[in-house]
């Protein structure tokens, strides 16, 4: 395995600075991807930068209309949340891999990573929340770019993702049965005027389908789903799972995200 | 707690161990399983699969469960580990531990470290440990032997006896 040197990053200016001066320099979140790749060969940083002792990165703050996320917090915290305004993160946090993983992965080092297969890109771009970097503000409709590819310059941090509260919202994802990983994925969350639909581990990018959106703008319920069916045009295509296959989920997991809307607010 | 900076490659870790103070040079990309195992000689913690699959490297760093094996040692500066060695606090077993026993809930025994590592964490985390709670929590661990039923009714047994403070922590 290739070796790296490390710095527990004091402040965030001083993680700046780090990763402005090296290239090769990664920042380390909660590890929970970055290592596993690591381990396989597939990253070789110069320098981990680790965020754990910054203050203030790991909060989870609640306002009148919106939640915010520290782009620290562990996914085992998010999801202990009792209210999290019907934006169904709880929901969502609990779900993803297991008790061990979700007590260290955290949400900003997910959507930095941006892998097509994770659960929390689809909660952000869904929930139209907005990313909050060290020196900016980013719409979740342009923060996810392609194959783990994000709008972020080389030397900019995700700080926190605000997430605005919503009527209701509904996760639901097929699982690799082996991986845990997204096999196919909808998050739908209810504006009240509008409908937003995200789609992940189909494409090689997170994405909002919006024909459905439009569908279900019109009547929120799985019966507006009748005649609907998705193409396997751009689809993910691997051993895992046929494009065709995954067109066929990918209505099918809307559809039980809408049944979840109506579950338990969290 | 000194800065944590390496210049040379060589990091000096400081922290604690089943209660005991350690430091030492390490390399920055040592595993905490690694660690554990290589550098203290506490062999209970296991390496089933080394991509955090199998969880039988469960231990706990300031009280919660993770994956050693997917956790540098660097991280766990200034934290507090506690490994199998170091659960039941003395030279006696964790009511856990002893549940494993009576409900014959171990076969090769290779899974158990990590399985009780977990069991200790949910009993800690929950105010009722249900069978359904336990097989949602040991999502992440895995036996390839017994086939589970043991192991739910152990934890559930030792959670109980735990709760019953034989031996709170």
């Amino acid at each position: 395995m290739h070796a790296f040197d490390y710095i527990r990053a004091a402040s965030l200016a001083e993680a700046e600075r780090l990763l402005g001066s090296d290239p090769e320099a990664k920042l380390l979140a909660g590890g929970q991807t970055l290592l596993p790749a690591w381990k396989h060969g597939l990253n070789a940083p110069s320098l981990l930068i680790d965020l754990q002792d910054i203050g203030g990165l790991s909060e989870l703050s609640i306002e009148r209309d919106t939640i915010t996320v520290g782009a620290m917090a562990r996914h085992a915290k998010v999801a202990r949340l009792e209210d999290s305004g019907a934006t169904g993160l709880a929901m969502l946090a609990a779900g993803i891999a297991d008790p061990q993983v979700r007590n260290l992965g955290t949400i900003g080092g997910s959507i930095a990573n941006n892998d097509p297969a994770a659960d929390y890109p689809a909660a952000v771009l869904g929930l139209n929340a907005t990313v909050i970097t060290n020196r900016r503000a980013i719409a979740a409709d342009r923060f996810f770019t392609d194959l783990f590819s994000t709008a972020l310059e080389p030397d900019e941090i995700i700080v926190a993702v605000r997430f605005p509260k919503v009527l209701r919202a509904g996760y639901f994802k097929v699982a690799n049965p082996a991986s845990g990983y997204v096999t196919v994925g909808a998050f739908v969350a209810d504006f009240g005027d509008h409908v937003r639909v995200a789609i992940n581990g189909a494409r090689t990018c997170v994405y909002r389908d919006e024909a459905c959106e439009r569908l279900l703008s019109e009547d929120l319920s799985t019966d507006a789903l009748h005649d609907y069916a998705v193409a396997p045009d751009n689809l993910n295509d691997d051993l895992h799972a046929s494009a065709n296959y995954r067109a066929h989920l990918i209505p099918r997991a809307i559809a039980r995200a809408i049944q979840r809307l109506n579950e338990t607010p969290s | 707690m000194p800065a944590l900076e390496s210049a040379t490659h060589l990091l000096e870790l400081a922290l604690e161990v089943n209660g005991r103070p350690v430091r030492q040079a390490i390399e920055p990309g040592l595993l905490l399983v690694e660690f554990i195992r290589e550098q203290l000689g506490l062999t209970g913690t296991h390496v089933g699969c080394d991509t955090s699959q199998c969880g039988c490297c469960t231990v706990h760093v300031d009280g919660a469960a993770v994956k050693s094996c997917t956790m540098l040692a660097v991280q766990a500066h200034g934290k507090s580990v506690t490994t199998i060695e170091g659960l039941a606090g003395g030279n006696g077993l964790h009511p856990l531990q002893e549940a494993f026993m009576a409900h014959h809930a171990l076969q090769c025994g290779f899974c158990t470290p990590g399985m009780i590592m977990m069991a200790d964490a949910i009993a800690r985390e929950n105010d009722e440990v249900t069978p359904e709670l336990v097989r949602a929590q040991l999502h992440g661990n895995l036996c390839r032997c017994t086939g589970y039923l043991n192991i739910v009714d152990a934890v559930v047994a030792g959670a109980a006896a735990m709760r019953g403070g034989a031996h709170s922590r």
